[in-house]
């Protein structure tokens, strides 16, 4: 039985259910490629060779060769600075620095417009984009900056390097996989934004498919600008891929690491301060500011009531939903991944992966439109809805729940069975109740990514449903912006915790 | 081994039930599309009904909790765009879960009109709708009308310098000085207008010529805050907007002023929102009460006194006295169901606009 225990054969049920569950996970990418083939090569062509797609591509090109990169220099810069340098009150700069993701980024277009209402074009885009997503480098960065060995930075520094030469040649190397991470993240947040773009009047993939999907639902034209987004995504998961490397960053060895030093900042504590205070002020403070300005102008006339608390328990329904299925379906998957690894739970793991990457729009229009055609009873349900919420976010839980099980050997699981508790029980109060506080997280981080969602929610969402994030767009998009402004502050406030859960998270998960 | 094996596949199955009761759980916590009442032609109408919305959500919710006080039906609105909505209708045909489709432009309804998924209009409404504002067809009726206005901004532009016709703004000298929004199915209905006045070959030019001139907004609310804001001159926007603001703060439309172009021009044209029944209407009586109670004496005043500043159609219940009253406007002629929405999006996804 123990030589048993060692295969690499899944269990058939759970290995069957992985498999359904992540060909469901292709529909999306099945959809776009079926539509291009039917579509035909003339108009096809036709379609993505013309001047508006030209102009689209120079868009989003230009917005990704910008923000990437400064998000990586923000990002790493400041978590450097507050994990690794002697700055003052790094403790309370660590949390703030991580809070500006706590604010969806339409919501942050939204105060930025408030603020100069002529911002329009690639530079404001850029300008809102970097604000809103600098965050999800610095969080994987600070994370893996206060777990380094500064044992290799020492020898270094031995060796003669001076601490400038000993960043670029020791400390950032080691930071390749949070840099390549949290780039590809970006990357895809500037893919798949659509509201924060939208209401600068930037044009890019998304917000174009948006336009052809106001004017003609799923029509052609919208089909093939989905198409080359999609194509995007995977350049830059190939990218990615590739850039990550196969260098080892693991101490090997005995005994326990030493905790980082910090250096000493001496005359530049004051430009430090000035630095992320003015990182600070922009990317939190000022959206903060103007949600708040706006409740005030609006007075009492704004807290509608009858329309705030349908769109808040509905969002948080969801929220719940999309949260517990997501867990619930990755389950399996994680199982697999930590207890049977090889090729084909990496495969299964692939395929959740770049559907993760399909933006929201393009998971919707698919579901929209497989669920017209093939399934009619799912069109419009709010089944269909937590569905496309959960391959849209279902690494989120993953991702934890992978960690969790790993801290659950199976060697606890048939011990307590050897002291008599059934497999199942075993099971029950072993393996799953050591990786309940895993689920917890991922699905809190499921929940956050719920609450803000858009595009999807539009195109999906069942008769007589709005969420926050709805509310919002349709009352800003009617210029409404004092009545859009309760919406803003019910988001922000919702995202705030899970926002401080994913930093405590990332912290302790930094050495996975 | 076997054992734990099974006992695993019971946590699968149990993972999928519970995946599966979470999605009944909060579906049921929405009301079904349609109940698929038994109502028959009987005057008394009960149940539900399912209203595809592309018209202003605060008006047709007005009338909505209007028609819901009055008759006991619970309306329930799926919000969206014209031409989403209907291109979404199309393709759900007999499955579709609305009953009544609302729009703020004719296009989108002829376009349902034309899938032959319009149920004829009953007398009543017939009776309380002018000609003029319904198509020659019955299959569906105006329940509110708007008007195509050149907004500009007072201390960037004088009278004398404004366009004289829709077609001066593809003019060189018009280069980065105005903007629309051309997603919108409000510009998109005035250049159907314009389409079915001057012909393709004169359309495709002057899209073309705007390519280049315009700036484009999402939505014409933008295009006002844009003109207000000084960042271009003026915009091609429907006349509600300016009234809608001054009712509110006055804030996005201090420096506006309106300019209609009258004479017959292309751009002063006035666009037909419709309302028509679904052929595939589970609750069809419901549905036709509906309908008539909008376009009835009580639906049209809802319209006269509320924030919303379209013109009225029906049952001679005057619109807003704020507004320039509809036949000063000297509006071209234009057979509402010629409107072909489908070329309108063609061309302009050609010109680039889309």
């Amino acid at each position: 039985m123990a030589g048993k225990g060692n295969s690499p054969r899944p269990p058939l049920v759970v290995a069957l259910l992985a498999t359904v569950l992540a060909l469901f996970a292709l529909i999306p990418l099945g959809y776009v490629v079926y539509m291009t083939a039917v579509t035909g090569w003339e108009t096809s062509i036709e379609l993505v060779f013309r001047p508006k797609v030209g102009e689209l591509l120079t868009n989003t090109l230009l917005l990704i060769v910008i923000v990437v990169p400064a998000t990586l220099v923000m990002g790493v810069g400041s978590a450097w600075l507050v994990e690794r340098t002697t700055l003052r009150g790094h403790k309370v700069w660590a949390v703030l620095l991580a809070a500006p993701l706590a604010i969806p980024a339409f919501v942050n277009s939204y105060s930025w417009v408030s603020a100069i209402p002529s911002l329009e074009g690639v530079w404001s885009g850029s300008l809102i984009a970097v604000l809103s997503y600098f965050p999800l480098v610095y969080i994987p960065a600070a994370a893996t900056l206060t777990r380094l060995d500064p044992a290799i930075e020492q020898s270094a520094g031995a060796l003669g390097l001076g601490p400038w030469r000993v960043f670029f040649r020791v400390v950032l190397p080691q930071l390749r996989l949070a840099i390549t991470g949290g780039g590809l993240l970006v990357g895809l947040h500037l893919l798949a934004e659509y509201g924060a773009f939208a209401m600068i009047r930037f044009e890019t993939f998304t917000t174009a498919i948006m336009q052809q999907y106001a004017s003609t639902f799923n029509g052609t034209a919208g089909n093939m600008l989905a198409s080359v987004l999609v194509f995007f995504c995977l350049i830059l998961l190939v990218l990615e891929a590739r850039s990550r490397g196969t260098a080892r960053y693991a101490r090997i060895g005995s005994g326990a690491q030493a905790k980082p030093y910090r250096l000493a900042l001496g005359r530049y504590q004051v430009p430090g301060q000035m630095a992320v205070t003015a990182l600070v002020a922009v990317s939190l403070a000022l959206p903060l500011w103007f949600v708040l300005r706006w409740i005030i102008a609006g007075g009492a006339e704004i807290w509608d009531l009858d329309e705030l608390l349908p769109a808040l328990l509905q969002t948080l329904g969801l929220g719940l939903a999309g949260a517990l299925a997501a867990t619930v379906v990755a389950f399996p998957m994680a199982y697999l991944a930590v207890r049977h690894p090889g090729w084909f739970t990496k495969s299964l793991e692939l395929s959740n992966y770049v559907t993760s990457s399909m933006p929201g729009i393009v998971v919707g229009l698919a579901f929209v439109t497989v669920a017209i055609n093939v399934m009619p009873d799912l069109y419009q349900t709010t089944g269909l809805l937590v569905a496309a919420y959960v391959l849209l976010f279902i690494p989120r839980a993953l991702v934890n729940l992978r960690a969790g099980l790993a801290q659950a050997p199976k060697e606890l699981d048939e011990a307590a069975q050897a002291l008599g508790k059934s497999p199942f029980m075993a099971f029950v109060r072993v393996t799953l109740r050591l990786s309940a506080p895993a689920a917890a997280g991922g699905a809190a981080l499921v929940f956050l990514a719920v609450v803000t969602e858009l595009t999807a929610t539009l195109l999906l969402s069942p008769n007589g449903t709005t969420t926050l994030a709805t509310s919002f767009w349709n009352k800003s998009s009617e210029i409404d912006y004092a009545g859009a402004a309760p919406y803003a502050l019910l988001m922000i406030l919702l995202s705030a915790p899970m926002t401080y859960l994913l930093f405590q998270q990332s912290k302790k998960a930094a050495g996975q | 081994m076997k054992i734990r094996n099974n006992a695993l596949a019971g946590i699968a199955l149990l993972a999928t039930a519970t995946l599966g009761l979470a999605a009944c759980g909060s579906g049921s916590a929405t009301p079904a599309a349609t109940a698929g009442a038994t109502s028959s032609a009987a005057a008394a109408v009960s149940g539900e009904i399912t209203v595809y919305n592309a018209q202003h959500e605060s008006m047709t919710k007005a009338w909505a909790e209007e028609f819901t006080k009055e008759t006991g039906v619970k309306v329930t609105l799926r919000q969206g765009k014209d031409s989403e909505m209907s291109n979404q209708i199309i393709q759900e045909g007999d499955k579709s879960p609305a009953d009544v489709f609302i729009t703020e432009n004719s296009p989108a309804m002829t376009q349902v009109e034309n899938a032959g998924l319009f149920a004829d209009l009953t007398d009543e409404v017939k009776k309380q709708v002018p000609e003029e504002y319904r198509p020659s067809t019955n299959k569906w009726t105006g329940v509110a009308a708007r008007s195509t206005v050149f907004v500009y901004n007072k201390e960037k532009l004088t009278e004398d310098k404004l366009p004289k016709s829709l077609a001066d703004l593809a003019n060189p000298d018009w280069k980065g000085r105005w903007g629309a929004s051309p997603s919108g199915a409000d510009f998109q209905a005035i250049v159907s207008a314009y389409l079915e006045l001057k012909g393709e070959a004169e359309t495709v030019k002057w899209l073309t010529a705007m390519k280049e001139n315009f700036k484009g907004y999402q939505g014409n609310g933008a295009v006002m805050k844009a003109v207000n804001a000084g960042e271009i001159e003026g915009g091609v926007i429907y006349h509600y907007y300016y009234f809608g603001d001054q009712a509110k703060t006055g804030e996005n439309s201090k420096n506006i002023a309106s300019h209609y172009f009258k004479n017959q021009d292309p751009g002063a044209f006035v666009s037909i929102s419709g309302g028509g029944v679904l052929n595939s209407s589970k609750n069809k009586a419901a549905a036709e009460a509906f309908l008539a109670f909008i376009t009835g004496k009580k639906g049209q005043e809802l319209l006269q006194t509320g924030k919303d500043f379209e013109y009225t159609v029906g049952s001679d219940v005057p619109s807003n006295e704020k507004l320039t009253p509809l036949a000063d406007l000297e509006a071209p002629t234009v057979d509402a169901s010629k409107l072909n929405s489908k070329k309108v999006t063609e061309l302009m996804t050609k010109a680039g606009l889309l």
